[in-house]
């Protein structure tokens, strides 16, 4: 076995890994606001695959399918958190979990209903098929496209939290949502937009992995699993934890998949195991909340 | 009893007729389920009550009582199956000697998650009980010349099985009821036991307040480990019981969805009731069995009636029913 094999499925990792870490940013945003959990996460984030094979289909071009499903499953994620999740804060913090796993039951089969069962492909845009030759192998273009869109819109985020007016108050609506009101601004608002983005994340991640996986409407199952032990791993609510989480959970699932295939889905719960037992709250979690 | 639990102060009111029957809990439970076949339109019905009804009250125990919301049951109902059908299909075990080993291996698996998850609080919790449960499940699907793979476990068939000299025929669908609820009253008992001893108030003060009972002087950590254990003991035998029902174990059995069904029947029948759970399984399976006569996607119909009972009859049916009834918390 050489060195650039080995490279290779380092690069298949991080690729694999960027659309963990964009999926888990919206289940970690979500909960560093809101405190709320979103077991619908992975149903909409199939949910996010097939608006976009549809709009791609119906627009006849992939990148209207990025672009557009986003947003659409987005603003849906913002009537969700209209109608349902808003009766539910300052009840039990249980109540909006359960709640959205319900939810999940219903999106799913919904899409059955419309959809049906059974696996749809999701053809990769033309301008993307084939593979770039790096030099010490081949590389498909299309993950390479991922792994660069996920790296800008990381930073997008970033900078719109960071450098921001928005930004600022939304970092301070996590810390202290009562102290925001009373500074007059409509912490209700920040929320809805809040819950729309994470949503819109996980409706981005279904889109991009569209190509890379089959769309069929239990893929949501697994990437929720997948989304809680990258958020566990990298503390829940951190962004910096997501981020490194996911690339290590991409990572570790590429490099084990090259010399133990049948150990590939189990290397993350046991890289989950080890970090609770070492760290309860996660790498890059702060204690008392959660552990 | 004293429970030092609720922060209220649990006045016994006068006992009404209804609220001094509910004293015997298990007797009243048992004489419920003993004319269930023939209150159901079906016996595999019944006795699919009857097991989804112990797998859910172990469940209880966790969340109602102690306030733990875990999303990884499914792995404790199915390791109990799994392993008293190995038990039996593999090594030749007499099946009441399967059984018993099955609950000890879940037990002990009960003990590896919860040192892990125990480890966590709050919504974490949840989430990590449900990536460990799903850690089970892929075992289970790679390690298949032991369990069968993705095709489940199959070959362990249970005919008839001898009774005190007596041989039963075990695939008459009454036979097998009944023998199956010496399990669900032998569960029932147990987890009656550990209610009413002053572990179950401890544990009912861990959901009340975690903080106060440290205080207290009692040990948080290791009351919430052997509390998962407990229930993962009896969820499992909720698993040998649909094993010897079956005879063949579907390795869905080990899925998240399986335990969110489990959550869903607690919530929709009444967590924190002693009946609450059974009540859950028999209106979950029934809905499922009515919806499904005219329509194939059932869950989409039982999905939106638990979000209806999250938003606006969080006590569930038996719990609402209790309420109305105004049986107080100290005979539930």
């Amino acid at each position: 076995m050489d060195l650039s094999l080995i490279i290779m499925q380092l690069l298949s990792g991080i690729a694999l890994g960027a659309v963990l870490v964009i999926t888990a940013l919206g289940l970690t945003i979500v909960f560093g606001m809101l405190g709320v959990v979103n077991f619908a996460h992975g149903a909409l984030f199939m949910i996010g695959a097939y608006a976009g094979l549809y709009l791609a289909s119906l627009t006849g071009s992939f990148w209207w399918g990025l672009l557009l499903a986003p947003i659409l499953i987005g603003a849906f994620g913002m009537l969700i958190e209209f109608v349902l999740i808003r009766r539910l804060y300052g009840r039990s913090i249980d109540d909006p979990l359960l709640l959205t796993f319900g939810l999940s039951y219903v999106l799913v089969e919904g899409v059955r209903i419309v959809f049906g069962s059974d696996g749809i492909p999701f053809p990769t845009p033309p301008q993307l098929i084939g593979v770039l030759d790096l030099g010490i192998g081949f590389f498909p273009r299309y993950r390479l496209f991922v792994i660069v869109l996920v790296a800008v819109v990381l930073l997008a985020l970033w900078l719109t939290l960071e450098k921001t007016r928005v930004g600022l108050i939304v970092r301070a609506g996590a810390r202290d949502p009562t102290i925001m009101q009373v500074l007059g601004v409509d912490i209700g608002r920040v929320w809805l937009a809040i819950f729309g983005l994470g949503v819109g994340l996980a409706a981005l991640g279904g889109v991009l992995a569209g190509p890379m996986r089959s769309v069929n409407p239990e893929m949501g199952s697994l990437v929720l699993a997948e989304a809680f032990v990258v958020t566990v791993i990298g503390g829940l609510g951190s962004i910096v934890g997501a981020v490194v989480a996911g690339l290590m959970v991409g990572i570790s699932i590429s490099l084990v998949a090259l010399f133990a295939p049948e150990m590939a889905t189990i290397v993350m719960f046991a890289l989950m195991a080890v970090v609770l037992l070492i760290r309860p709250q996660g790498l890059f979690g702060v204690r008392g909340r959660t552990a | 009893m004293t429970h030092p639990s609720s922060g209220e102060v649990i006045a016994k009111p006068a006992p009404s007729g209804l609220g001094r029957l509910l004293d015997h809990r298990v007797l009243l439970s048992i004489a419920v389920l003993a004319i269930l076949p023939w209150l159901l339109p079906s016996k595999a019905l019944a006795v699919n009550v009857l097991i989804y009804g112990v797998v859910v009250m172990g469940y209880n125990l966790l969340f109602g009582y102690t306030g733990l919301l875990s999303f990884g049951q499914a792995a404790f109902f199915g390791a109990g199956a799994y392993f008293t059908g190995i038990a039996i299909g593999r090594y030749g075990v007499p099946w009441f000697a399967a059984v018993a080993i099955a609950v000890g291996l879940s037990t002990c698996l009960a003990a590896v998650i919860g040192i892990i998850s125990t480890r966590t609080r709050g919504i974490y919790f949840s989430m990590v009980t449900l990536a460990l449960a799903q850690l089970v499940y892929y075992v289970a699907l790679q390690a298949s010349s032991f369990t069968g793979g993705e095709n489940g476990l199959r070959g362990f068939t249970v005919d008839r099985i001898s009774l005190f000299g007596h041989q039963v025929n075990f695939l008459d669908p009454v036979n097998k009821y009944y023998v199956l609820m010496a399990f669900a009253a032998l569960a029932m008992w147990f987890q009656s036991r550990i209610l009413n001893s002053p572990f179950g108030a401890v544990i009912e003060a861990i959901r009340e307040n975690e903080q106060r009972a440290r205080a207290c002087g009692y040990d948080v950590e290791r009351s919430k480990l052997v509390v998962f254990m407990l229930s993962g003991a009896i969820s499992s035998l909720g698993g040998c019981m649909l094993a010897l029902h079956l005879s063949i174990v579907p390795l869905d059995i080990l899925h998240y969805q399986t335990s969110g069904m489990i959550v869903m029947m607690v919530l929709l029948g009444g967590a924190r009731s002693f009946f609450g759970p059974f009540v859950g399984a028999a209106s979950f399976l029934i809905l499922e069995d009515v919806i499904s006569l005219w329509t194939p996607h059932w869950q989409i119909f039982v999905g939106a009636i638990f979000v209806l009972f999250v938003l606006f009859l969080p006590k569930g049916i038996w719990g609402t029913l209790l309420d109305v009834l105004g049986i107080g918390k100290a005979r539930r």
